[in-house]
């Protein structure tokens, strides 16, 4: 019977203090005036890990500016209706925090599988997949939580309100996607054992702002509705 | 040890054609291609623009062939009034957004960033390419404006609410022209969104071994800095033109307001603040205008240095005035809302930092002055560009004293005063940027040489042209012709029309000299002396390898960075500088502790 063996992922080389013909300047890189180059320190974070942050202070002043449009919005006429949450965002929400536990879970076990600490043949992506699975049930929830809302007739040009609503869980939703979407690559390259720990890392920060963002956004609506 | 083409440019040299100009990876081809699309983004304005003076200064006369633009917008040749307020409306989107943005940041910065920094490539080359194709698509997107069945858009580039929201019933081009500008804008914003990120992670974490924060060339931290504006400004104008497109076609209120009449009609939305697109779009507009002249400070520095043979007085205040503009551009948005109905007291806090920003502008330009008091100017194509650039963000500045004051800017709100003050000082005076960027790394994009005679000629008729077509706009404006009209006839107008038509004819002539320029670019990439790797005997890493680069920059090595970016004018050494990555000693240490 044909057996497949995995091969562990392959591991970012250490880095060297002292090379000569790598790159690695970057941003704690401290050279001195003279020229001397005995105190470089040769390190440089992973881009992926400072693109991610980047990626999330952009998307932080887009909601920023969705958040201070429907202050403004709100404030601007008496039309504001408020109307009853769809209950499934509640079980949304537990559904999403239970995402981040599992992929931070699954985070640490791919980790200690790429620094050797583990010793089974085959990348531990168990836990990658059930958050897979938990983000899905995520925006199907939300998708079913619009079907809610139009239940009560409530659609995207009713009231004020409810254009919000529809748009900030639409444009989380997004988000959300292209987390998962973020997800899926990393499984894929966890399988072709290319997987690099720092693009682990930034899906996970990724993850998790999403996490925030939703309860930031469950607040907001939830005390503007 | 830590390899950094781990993280840049993973990609090799691609053989196909497609992948190598079409849907490249490589920064610098990318950079090109923005550079191109801006070209001819430009050239298009410009023609718009030649279209709307030749209407101002002679109304009733027909353009021949324009009937063939628009059959409905010009009937017989004959402009209608909303056809040029569509024309005005195009004419400032191509400008602000796919010309003053995407040359002097994303095409010039594109090419030299990761260069100037010592990096192989952008750390995300496959979201450098949609950066460009998206932006691509969002000028086609634009363009279809044109040949959709009411045209577009007339609301101005600035698209005021509840003009641009209430849909076809306000007038030609306010329905699917304007949905259509809007979708380009947005699409505009994710295209700079995903440049900007790169940007900012190139420079933070692709920096060669060496090349400290200070090390870094102007350029670069223009650059640097220009990102960090387009990453919070174009945010912020993504969701305001979702929240427009929604008004158009979900029929939402966001920025209609209750009870509007439009055409004897009552609009069935209710209680939209109008406001909230103007806070929403000032918020990134006025950054918006810093994200345009800002890479033109660092060229303009990075050029002037090189051909005064000296630095400036100094480099940290240079770089910390540059930051001190993008900082204060939030917070001066409101200076533009002045007239709009906000609280009194509003405009006096937007007045404030309105005048404090001009503090960190003028020691930028008292910088230059007195780098170049005594200092002996290579004169050539660059480095006039470069002094015009000087002249054009004075002057246009200077007008700038006198909008940021509420009680005056009621006067002047709304006149050509204010056109003349934004095409000085932010149009112009960027091109003039752009201009010198050209002249100065033309030679390093392309591997050719550009006609310096004609460089000349180009410089001195696009100097002259534009004082003569801008300066008369203040006049004009203290005269009270107000903007946006399309004939002048009321009795109090009459009397400027000569002044208009003094404007249309130098705009004409100034036009045409940008053909000169057109020319030279086209034959010096094809006919043009081939340029040595360093023509200019400047220091920073684009001038250490081949004219033009090879693919991977610096040959698979990675180089050593000994010194800050400009020594020149080194005594003792080989040649009258020390380039950044040549390890000899310097005597006269000009690095700043």
């Amino acid at each position: 019977m044909a057996t497949t063996t995995h091969e562990p992922p392959k591991i970012e080389p250490p880095r060297d203090p002292v090379g000569q013909d790598g790159g690695g300047g970057g941003w704690r890189n401290l050279v001195p005036a003279d020229g001397t180059m005995r105190d470089v320190q040769q390190y440089s974070p992973p881009p992926a890990s400072l693109g991610v942050w980047v990626g999330m202070a952009a998307i932080t002043m887009s909601f920023a500016a969705f958040t201070s449009a429907l202050i403004v919005r709100q404030g601007a006429s008496p039309d504001w209706r408020h109307f009853t949450l769809p209950s499934i965002l509640y079980f949304d929400t537990l559904v999403l925090l239970a995402s981040s536990v599992t992929l931070e879970l699954g985070r640490r076990r791919v980790a200690a599988f790429m620094g050797g600490l583990r010793s089974q043949a085959a990348p531990p992506a168990k836990w990658l997949y059930i958050t897979l699975f938990l983000g899905l049930i995520f925006v199907a929830g939300q998708y079913v939580a619009w079907l809610q809302l139009k239940s009560q007739g409530l659609y995207l040009a009713t009231n004020p309100s409810s254009s919000f609503f529809y748009v900030l869980t639409a444009a989380h939703a997004l988000h959300v996607l292209g987390g998962l979407g973020g997800l899926v690559r990393v499984i894929r390259k966890l399988g072709k054992s290319v997987l690099r720990r720092s693009t682990l890392d930034a899906t996970s920060y990724y993850w998790h702002f999403m996490d925030v963002l939703w309860l930031y956004l469950l607040l907001l609506l939830w005390s503007k509705m | 040890m830590h390899d950094m083409s781990a993280h840049a440019a993973q990609h090799h040299a691609p053989t196909s054609f497609i992948r190598k100009y079409i849907f490249s990876l490589d920064h610098k081809v990318i950079g090109k291609q923005y550079y191109g699309l801006a070209l001819i983004a430009v050239y298009i304005g410009m023609a718009i623009s030649w279209l709307m003076r030749f209407h101002l200064a002679w109304t009733n006369a027909r353009i021949p062939g324009l009937q063939w633009l628009s059959s409905v917008g010009a009937p017989g040749g004959l402009m209608t009034p909303e056809y040029y307020l569509e024309l005005m409306t195009m004419h400032g989107t191509i400008m602000v957004f796919f010309v003053l943005t995407t040359a002097p940041f994303a095409g010039f910065g594109n090419f030299f960033l990761p260069i100037q920094v010592g990096a192989e490539d952008m750390p995300f080359p496959r979201f450098n390419m949609m950066s460009f194709w998206i932006t691509f698509v969002a000028f086609c997107v634009l363009m279809s404006a044109f040949f959709v069945g009411d045209g577009p858009p007339l609301s101005g580039w600035t698209a005021y609410a509840p003009l641009s929201a209430v849909g076809a019933i306000a007038g030609p081009g306010q329905g699917t022209g304007q949905v259509l500008w809007a979708i380009s804008i947005a699409l505009f914003c994710v295209g700079q969104l995903l440049g900007s990120l790169n940007f900012i992670t190139t420079t933070l974490d692709l920096r060669t071994k060496g090349m400290t924060l200070m090390r870094m060339p102007l350029t670069v931290w223009a650059w640097f800095i220009t990102s960090c504006m387009g990453l919070t400004a174009f945010a912020v104008l993504l969701p305001a033109c979702i929240l427009l497109i929604l008004d158009h076609v979900a029929g939402t209120s966001f920025f209609i307001a209750s009870g509007l009449v439009i055409n004897d009609k009552m609009l069935p939305h209710s209680g939209g603040s109008t406001l909230l697109w103007q806070h929403l779009f000032w918020f990134f507009g006025h950054p918006e205008v810093y994200i345009a002249i800002v890479p033109g400070v660092g060229i303009v520095s990075h050029v002037l240095i090189t051909n005064m043979r000296r630095p400036l007085l100094s480099h940290k205040v240079m770089i910390g005035c540059m930051g001190a503009l993008a900082f204060l551009s939030y917070m001066v948005y409101g200076h533009h809302m002045f007239v709009s109905g906000m609280n009194p007291f509003s405009g006096l806090v937007f007045s404030f930092p309105t005048l404090v920003i001009t503090i960190p502008a003028t020691i930028i330009v008292l910088i230059w002055i007195f780098s170049l008091y005594g200092s002996k100017l290579r004169i050539n194509s660059a480095s006039l560009f470069a002094l015009g650039f000087i002249s054009m963000f004075v002057s246009g500045g200077v007008s700038g004293f006198f909008l940021a004051q509420p009680s005056l800017d009621i006067y002047l709100h709304a006149t050509y005063f204010v056109v003349g003050h934004f095409h000085m000082v932010m149009a112009v005076a960027a091109l003039f940027g752009i201009f010198t960027g050209t002249y100065f790394w033309f030679p390093k994009m392309t591997g050719h040489m550009m006609n310096e005679s004609l460089g000349k000629l180009h410089f001195w008729l696009t100097f002259v042209g534009t004082y003569a077509i801008f300066m008369p706009f203040h006049y004009l404006g203290m005269a009270g012709n107000v903007r946006r009209y399309q004939a002048f006839v009321d009795d109090y107008m009459q009397p400027l029309l000569g002044v208009h038509k003094f404007i249309t004819i130098a705009a004409l002539l100034t036009g045409a000299a940008q053909l000169i320029f057109l020319y030279n670019l086209i034959h010096s990439r094809f006919r043009g002396a081939p340029a040595p790797p360093n023509p200019w005997e400047a220091t920073s890493l684009e001038w250490t390898m081949p004219s033009p680069p090879p693919f991977d920059n610096f040959g698979g090595k990675h180089p050593v960075v000994y010194h800050d970016p400009y020594q020149y004018g080194i005594e003792g050494s080989s040649n009258d500088y020390v380039m950044q990555d040549s390890p000899e000693q310097i005597h006269t240490v000009r690095d700043e502790k």
